[in-house]
């Protein structure tokens, strides 16, 4: 009996043990493995600074829906990134080994009570008021009441009538390669929630595959739960039926990932599950009022695949349309394979599903006052759209504004280098170029590389004030990306200064254009290479964008003169 | 020392066969009648046991001596420490005693629990076999708050299954009652929905005459550790041999628990002060306290004895300087519907962790529902398996309005009613049942009578107010000297009140103490 596992045993035995495994036939239970730690311990490296394209341009799509319409609502799940679980205080890191995080609590021990971690608040508050929604200052908890051996007390403790927070919009901005355009979706509501914990089957010795449909002629004989999961706090955030297209949903998640991120409640990972997306889609004729059979698509891992599987599904039901056949959509749940990039029938008859949901008599109210929430508000960062706005009004593109503020930390290095006084659009260019590219071939966060903003800014003045060309820019870029150090010192370290530079271009432009015969007279006298290069470098940074023509005309001279 | 335990119960649910009963009527007890009332026990041990004129292990020999002796008549414990292990505790205490250490106030006090409440090193089935053999990894926060205080927990007393009921008929364990001619399955005190810590103090008869059964306001007491029958309405009390026991015992136990949401903040007042010695009262101690009783309690369905037997403890309560008025509250009989769906619809979802997943017998189906119905019609007894149908029933989509919201309504309407009535009075009185105690089988078949039985307690439970049981006289006759408790009601945290007035009307009543049936005999004998 799994009533055996627990008997005598200490709730921190799990820590202690947790390799524990005890089999049972038939049966569903709680056990740890370690063969599914590696698999499931393997973290996916945030690739913040790559912005999501979605997919590619697909003219199909926009072919379909000339006569039809199609109406996108999405559910997302937000794991909130709290140091413990929503009413216990046992942490969770993603990847542990099964069963060690576990508490009488969590584990729905009879007996043990929930008590309400403030953070959990806290955050809801913040992204409530991020999205612009209403604040209920009165709001309470709900049980939600079903059977799944993943949820162990047979109810999620959740919010049901009375969400902390309704009624908001987001903003969002379109990416450039589809187009463009600035949308505003609403959101219907955002409430908190406990996630349950994770099955884990033996199928085919791949433990660490959740298992979304459970049946037992599937699962064979053996079905494993794990409960680190269980009681980790989630925000539930409903959008309006707002989305028309796969590009738009998919940048309505991206956009929500941007701002949990940016609020640091969760660390937004769509790999790990913290962030989950479950979209609502129906397809109706354009100009009809009424919406289509709405089917429910689930497992979308990234935003690539919440835009494909949203394209596939319209061309899905516009097919069957157009075909005569819409009553062959039904409302279901519907999975998306990854493999097949196509969506397959999950369970049918949704809907009917009674939850019984009725006010959670072990925690009292959620009471929140005018000044807590306007201290959060207060502390709230720049968000992801006051931020776009903003750097549009510095004269970015659209492309760049994207760039820059897809991850908090590089707007925030562009926030901090552009402090130093460096140039915007030069600071943009270096941070998109070579600063990403660097990022994405070593695989680098913008917090990892050794490069401070200020020095970029440096960097930025080094060049633009002529101490050293833009070439040597690039090398000193990757010095100090790589291995830190300041701009100053390796140019004093690496010798790259050598002519003395005029004070400032103004003075410097009049002296280059009187002395033009005597430039040509000091290079004849060169002798070496090296003296040689100096001398350009001298000219080109000296006079360089100033007066392009004369440094050519020099340039080519010289080079007439090298030949002969 | 067990009839402590039981005697709430004797207050309603009891007992039985003719011949004890008139064993009890006919046998001399000269010391019930005259002796004064029994003093604070706890109080006493301590004194002995420092002053070492007992010892704790002689104590605990006394105590398991009796215990052995009747259980088998009384069945009213689920499972007993072994010996060695309240003897080993017994004489660590005696060490600490005799180096002169401190001990706690509950030094030597053997306690029982009731067995939903989790104790880390006994089994806690809260008498369902889903729960067969399962040892919590955790105490309850009243006993880890008992065992901090020096207490000795003997063992987990016998309830209806999860509690719900009054009889412990309901129980898994002790279906047959063993056949014994004294069937004195008092020890559930689901009635009033209480989840019991029992004191049972040891070596002293007095204690098995009259018992007090205290519950304290909800949220007044950690419920950690409480396997959840009603959440909203589960309150732990204390039950004790004199009011100053079941005082002491609650200090003890209240309190704010990190780990209960719902525990109150409150600062626990020291409601020992309350304990004055009657030799130190005026004539009218009670001068001046308001006291309403409350009108719907004293009308139709309330058995008459009853009746006469709580009015004429008023009409003591009025010599000791009590002004007595009488109460209506109109939503009175509204209680009893309302707090059967809330409790079964709250107990539905917290029973639905039972789902043969982790605990029970698990029975294999082809798909997971069969999984889930199967194992719970195994493992859940009948009455159990009746209230969650009920409140899966009232918690459904299209009834919840009628029910569950309406009950709610209801509630809150008892609530306020209840505040109005104790502005006006500093408590309220009424019979603790309609009834004297139910012979075994007697309500079994008819739920609706068994819960009718409640409509003394409900309201005070849904209201969440504290209330305080005494006897106070017996039905003669009819139903043959089975005790009748009356009930104060005081408001929301109030406990300090309802103790100080329970302590005098104890010390001032004369010859009411009760004296089980059992005990009887061995006075006889």
């Amino acid at each position: 009996m799994a009533l055996t596992l627990f008997r005598g045993l200490r709730s921190n035995c799990f820590r202690l043990y947790p390799s524990l495994y005890v089999a049972r036939k038939h049966g569903v239970f709680y056990c740890s493995m370690t063969s599914a730690e590696g698999q499931t311990a393997t973290q996916e490296k945030q690739q913040t600074q790559l912005k999501s394209s979605p997919r590619k341009e697909s003219p199909k799509i926009e072919e379909v829906l000339k006569n039809y319409e199609a109406v996108i609502g999405i559910e997302t799940h937000v794991q909130l990134a709290t140091l413990t679980k929503a009413f216990c205080s046992c942490p969770y890191n993603y990847g542990a080994q099964p069963n060690t995080s576990i508490c009488p609590i969590c584990m729905g021990l009879p007996g043990a009570l929930p008590v309400l971690n403030s953070k959990v608040i806290e955050s809801a508050v913040k992204v409530g008021l991020a999205l612009n929604c209403k604040l209920s200052l009165s709001s309470k908890f709900d049980r939600k009441q079903y059977f799944y051996p993943d949820l162990p007390k047979g109810y999620q403790i959740s919010q049901f009538d009375i969400p902390i927070a309704s009624d908001g919009y987001v903003d969002i901005d379109l990416p450039v390669e589809f187009g463009g355009g600035h949308r505003k979706f609403g959101i219907t509501r955002v409430h908190m929630e406990e996630d349950a914990g994770k099955l884990l089957h033996t199928g085919n010795g791949n433990f660490s595959q959740e298992i979304t449909i459970l049946s037992y002629k599937i699962i064979c004989s053996l079905l494993l739960v794990d409960l680190n999961r269980a009681g980790v706090p989630l925000l539930e955030i409903v959008s309006e039926p707002d989305m028309r297209t796969g590009v738009e949903a998919a940048e309505y998640a991206a956009e929500l990932q941007r701002l949990v991120r940016y609020l640091g409640v969760s660390n937004g990972n769509m790999q790990e599950g913290s962030l989950r997306c479950d979209v609502n889609i129906s397809v109706r004729p354009i100009g009809q009022l009424e919406f289509g059979t709405k089917v429910e698509i689930k497992n979308l891992n990234s935003f690539s695949s919440v835009g494909r599987a949203i394209d596939f599904e319209i061309s899905r039901q516009v097919k069957l349309h157009s075909q005569g056949q819409a009553d062959q959509i039904v409302q279901e749940t519907r999975l998306w394979e990854e493999g097949a990039q196509k969506t397959v029938t999950m369970r049918k008859k949704e809907g009917l599903s009674d939850y019984r949901y009725f006010p959670e008599p072990d925690l009292p109210g959620v009471i929140l006052s005018e000044e807590y929430i306007n201290e959060i508000r207060e502390s709230l960062p720049e968000l992801p759209e006051m931020k776009r706005r903003r750097y549009e009004k510095l004269g970015l593109s659209m492309q760049d504004v994207l760039f820059l503020t897809n991850d908090i930390n590089v707007a925030a290095f562009f926030d901090a280098t552009i402090a130093t006084g460096a140039d915007v659009k030069l600071a943009a260019n270096w941070i998109m170029g070579d600063i990403a590219a660097y990022m994405n071939n070593e695989k680098l966060s913008v917090n990892d590389i050794k490069l401070t903003p200020q020095e970029l800014g440096e960097l930025i003045a080094s060049i633009k004030g002529g101490t050293i060309s833009g070439k040597i820019g690039k090398e000193i870029l990757l010095e100090l990306m790589a291995k830190g150090g300041t701009v100053k010192g390796l140019i004093k370290e690496k010798d790259l200064v050598q002519a003395k530079m005029p004070s400032s271009r103004k003075v410097m432009v009049p002296k280059v254009k009187v002395k033009l015969p005597s430039i040509l007279q000091m290079y004849l006298r060169l002798t070496t290479k090296r003296q040689i290069f100096r001398f350009g470098y001298v000219l080109k940074v000296g006079i360089g964008e100033v007066i392009p023509a004369f440094f050519q005309k020099i340039y080519l001279h010289s080079l007439n003169l090298a030949a002969n | 020392m067990l009839s402590s335990a039981q005697t709430p119960r004797l207050l309603r649910s009891p007992t039985t066969t003719t011949t004890t009963l008139k064993c009890f009527h006919s046998s001399p007890i000269p010391t019930s009648a005259s002796t004064p009332p029994p003093p604070s026990q706890i109080l006493t041990t301590r004194k002995s046991l420092l002053s070492r004129q007992t010892s704790a292990v002689d104590l605990a020999k006394s105590f398991l001596h009796r215990l052995r002796r009747h259980e088998p008549q009384l069945s009213s414990f689920l499972h007993v420490s072994p010996d060695e292990t309240v003897l080993k505790q017994a004489e660590e205490l005696d060490n600490k005693i005799k180096n002169n250490e401190e001990v706690g106030p509950l030094a030597g006090v053997l306690v029982g629990v009731k067995d939903n409440i989790c104790t880390y090193d006994m089994p806690s089935t809260a008498g369902s076999r889903l729960l067969e053999n399962y040892r919590p990894p955790f105490d309850a926060t009243v006993v880890r708050k008992l065992r901090e205080r020096g207490a000795i927990v003997v063992g987990k007393t016998n309830l209806d299954e999860f509690g719900m009921g009054s009889t412990t008929e309901g129980s898994a364990y002790q279906e047959g009652h063993r056949g014994a001619q004294l069937q004195l399955f008092l020890l559930d005190n689901a009635w009033w929905h209480w989840e019991v810590i029992l004191v049972e103090v040891s070596g002293n008869r007095a204690s098995f005459c009259g018992v007090v059964g205290l519950k304290p306001t909800y949220g007044r007491v950690s419920r950690y550790g409480l396997v959840a029958y009603a959440s909203s309405l589960d309150v732990i009390g204390c039950f004790g041999s004199s009011v100053a026991d079941a005082g002491i015992l609650l200090h003890t136990v209240s309190g704010h628990d990190k780990f209960d949401a719902t525990s109150s903040k409150r600062e626990v007042p020291n409601y020992a002060s309350q304990f004055v010695p009657i030799d130190y009262l005026e004539s009218k101690p009670l001068k001046g306290l308001r006291v309403g009783v409350i009108r719907e309690t004293f009308e139709d369905g309330v058995d008459s004895e009853v009746i006469s037997t709580v009015r004429d403890a008023v009409s003591h309560l009025e010599e000791l300087g009590c002004t007595v008025s009488e109460v209506s509250l109109p939503s009175y009989s509204l209680g009893l519907p309302a707090y059967y769906i809330l409790a079964s619809s709250e107990s539905s979802s917290n029973l639905s962790r039972y789902d043969g997943v982790r605990y029970g017998n698990q029975v294999f189906g082809d798909e997971l529902n069969s999984l889930y119905g199967d194992s719970r019609a195994q493992g859940f007894g009948s009455e159990v398996k009746m209230r969650i149908l009920m409140g899966t029933y009232a918690l459904s989509a299209g009834y919840y309005d009628a029910y569950y919201k309406r009950a709610q309504q209801v509630r809150t309407i008892i609530r306020n009613s209840f505040k109005d009535a104790l502005d006006k009075n500093d408590i309220l009185i009424s019979p603790a049942a309609p009834s004297v105690a139910y012979k075994i089988g007697e309500k079994k078949n008819d739920p609706l009578a068994m819960y009718a039985g409640d409509i003394m307690t409900v309201n005070v439970n849904l209201a969440g107010l504290p209330a305080l049981v005494l006897p106070c006289g017996f039905v003669e006759g009819g139903s043959a000297g089975l005790p009748v408790g009356f009930q104060m009601i005081g408001a929301a945290f109030d406990e300090e009140k309802l103790l100080k007035i329970g302590h005098i009307f104890e010390q001032t009543l004369q010859g009411y103490s009760f004296v089980p049936p059992l005990v009887a005999d061995e006075w006889t004998c």
